[in-house]
């Protein structure tokens, strides 16, 4: 019988910790079918953050390094600077990357580091039990901003692709969503192609991804895909922030 | 061998390169920035790269990094930098990754001063960070043992895959005297078959980690790495025991203090005092024996602990005299150094309590 589809080998046979329904685990199946179709594996280096997808180094079929929470860009500059013609990748949420490690993913960027970031919002603290994130929006409930996210009082959510893509250093960053089969699509080739840039030393690449956190949104899954589509597609526009030549 | 006549900083960092160090991440900060400049004009000349990260949290993450990539690797900061690079030392020691950290002590707390002082040597010989962990620390006291413990460090970190601090402090960064780059004593040293490097199928994947979420893993790995400790006690630690034999009272003291210490024992003398002095090269692992084995002799009659600090490395003296002795405590802080003749004026007030 033809084999008509197959798990990928950029993933290990351990069994995922992932709430039912949460989309982390399309993303990682999307990193590692990229791994795997651009024959990269063999010289892959992930770091994983502290977040939801702390366990990501049970999981990319790869050498992997667990990083302190928001320093995944600073370890991965360190492995790519000793290991220039490795591909290297951190996966990170946004309370990692959009939080306490703001200085270093921006830093990185600026720097043009030749890394691949996989940067997965949420909208929340999945891991901590749902409190706000700076991707939070503006009125939405989480455990931190109990009567919804207020300005006054919290500030406004962070649009780090748009802010990213203002530095020189970057050369490629684009938004995504994994809430239809559509939209998984593009989301694999944006992944792909940011392990590409990589591979022909193009520079700083990142893909946000949309993603949902049903447990902590307090939905059914199916529901997560819907707020996902009616709440932070309108506010987190999808679409090539930069792409450089 | 030939000398050069070299500030300490610079000395740190040259010795550094010759024992092929290639990687450094670091960030400004008095007084020890002649380190990073140094790395930056000389490393890329010798195929090894610098980098200026944006903070001390992600230049000890950066550390973090090559380390785990297998490079030999260091870097530097001094008293403020260190508590922010606490975090990352915490994971490297976690993760049991060899790298060199220098801290070229300033006083504090807080923002403190840029003068020299020894107000961290609880956060260096305590681990520093958070958890159960410890960093093999040297005390250089002239510009050459600067040399000679920074080469060596590169070799014990890569030996006992752990984390060496050098703990100088602004005196000793920032004068000048006369060194030789002598390589020392070779070792064995394990292959890195550890390191994230890509993994070719040749063998598993290598996952550099400190996390541990099943209790009874991580107490194993604790205990593993306080195993590991007690071999580094008994091999590694290192002190200076100077004209004790017929001492009626001992000093300890490390580093700059030490030095200047030696200088009063030849005015003691002359004063009819016999002064010894006991200074540690490792202050962890501390020569708790050494302090016993002094402290035991009837013609020791007390000791004298002398630091740029408020009193930490006393509590250690203590440790070690086990109450045999009586040990008394002069320090300055804020930067300013002991004198001669401060010290020496505590020591005639000891010698007349107890003789
Ligand atoms: C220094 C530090 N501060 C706080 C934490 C606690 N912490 C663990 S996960 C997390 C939030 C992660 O959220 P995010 O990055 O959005 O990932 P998600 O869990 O949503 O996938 C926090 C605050 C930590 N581990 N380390
Ligand atoms: S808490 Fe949220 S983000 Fe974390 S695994 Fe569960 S659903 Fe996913």
């Amino acid at each position: 019988m033809a084999v008509v589809y197959e798990k990928t080998k950029g993933l290990t046979d351990n069994t995922m910790h992932y709430c039912p329904g949460c989309t982390h685990g399309i993303a990682h199946k999307l990193v590692g079918e990229s791994l795997e179709e651009l024959n990269v594996l063999d010289k892959a280096v992930g770091v994983a953050p502290v977040g939801c997808s702390v366990f990501a180094y049970e999981y990319f079929n790869c050498d992997m390094h667990e990083a302190a929470h928001g320093r995944a860009p600073a370890v991965a500059t360190g492995v790519k600077r000793v290991l220039p013609d490795n591909i290297v990748f951190t996966y990170q949420g946004d309370g990692d990357l959009a939080s306490i490690g703001t200085a270093e993913i921006v830093h990185a960027a600026a720097r043009g580091e030749n890394i691949t970031v996989i940067f997965i919002n949420n909208a929340i603290y999945g891991m901590t039990g749902g409190q706000m994130a700076p991707t939070t929006l503006l009125g939405q409930v989480t455990t931190t901003s109990p009567y919804g996210r207020d300005a006054a009082q919290a500030g406004y959510p962070i649009k780090m692709s748009e802010m990213l893509a203002t530095l020189e250093g970057v050369h490629y960053i684009e938004r995504v969503s994994v809430h239809d089969v559509k939209h998984i699509r593009q989301a694999k080739k944006a992944i792909k192609k940011a392990f590409e840039n990589q591979v022909n030393k193009k520079g700083f690449s990142m893909v946000e991804v949309l993603s949902t956190c049903p447990t902590n949104w307090g939905m059914t899954p199916i529901e997560s895909l819907g707020w996902l589509k009616e709440n932070m597609m309108p506010f987190y526009p999808l679409g090539v922030y930069k792409e450089g030549e | 061998m030939e000398k050069v006549l070299m500030k300490g900083n610079e000395a740190i960092a040259e010795a550094a390169i010759q024992a092929g160090c290639n990687f450094f991440f670091g960030y400004p900060i008095t007084p020890q920035n002649e380190i990073p400049a140094y790395m930056a004009k000389k490393l890329p000349k010798v195929g090894g790269t610098f980098l200026q990260a944006e903070s001390e949290v992600s230049a000890i993450n950066m550390v973090y990094g090559a380390a785990g990539a297998g490079a030999r690797v260091m870097t530097s900061s001094s008293s403020p930098g260190i508590s922010l690079k606490a975090e990352g030392i915490s994971y490297i020691a976690g993760a049991e990754l060899p790298c060199v950290i220098v801290n070229i002590v300033r006083g504090g707390p807080g923002l403190g001063g840029i003068q020299p002082a020894q107000s961290d040597y609880f956060q260096a010989t305590r681990g520093g960070g958070h958890g159960d962990y410890h960093l093999v620390v040297y005390a250089p006291s002239t510009l050459q043992e600067m040399v000679s413990l920074t080469m060596e460090a590169f070799d014990v970190a890569d030996q006992y895959r752990n984390p060496v601090m050098i703990l100088g402090d602004g005196m000793l960064g920032q004068m000048m005297e006369p060194v030789s780059f002598e390589k020392p004593s070779e070792r064995e040293l394990p292959e890195k078959d550890w390191a994230t490097t890509g993994c070719d199928g040749s063998r598993p994947r290598n996952i550099i980690n400190s996390l541990h979420i099943d209790p009874e893993e991580l107490e194993k790995m604790v205990d593993r790495t306080f195993d590991k400790y007690e071999v580094i006690k008994k091999n590694e630690t290192r002190v200076e025991a100077y004209n004790c034999e017929d001492a009626d009272i001992i000093v300890a003291a490390y580093g700059t203090t030490a030095r200047i210490v030696k200088s009063v024992i030849e005015a003691a003398a002359e004063k009819g005092l016999k002064v010894g002095l006991i200074r540690p090269i490792t202050v962890w692992p501390f020569p708790y024996d050494e302090m016993q084995k002094w402290a035991e002799k009837e013609h020791v009659k007390a000791f004298l602990t002398v630091e740029m600090s408020k009193g930490q490395m006393v509590e250690d003296v203590r440790l070690g005299v086990e109450g045999r002795k009586p040990v008394h405590f002069y320090g300055r802080t804020g930067g300013m150094v002991p004198t001669p003749d401060g010290i020496l004026e505590k020591l005639e007030t000891i010698m007349g309590e107890v003789m």
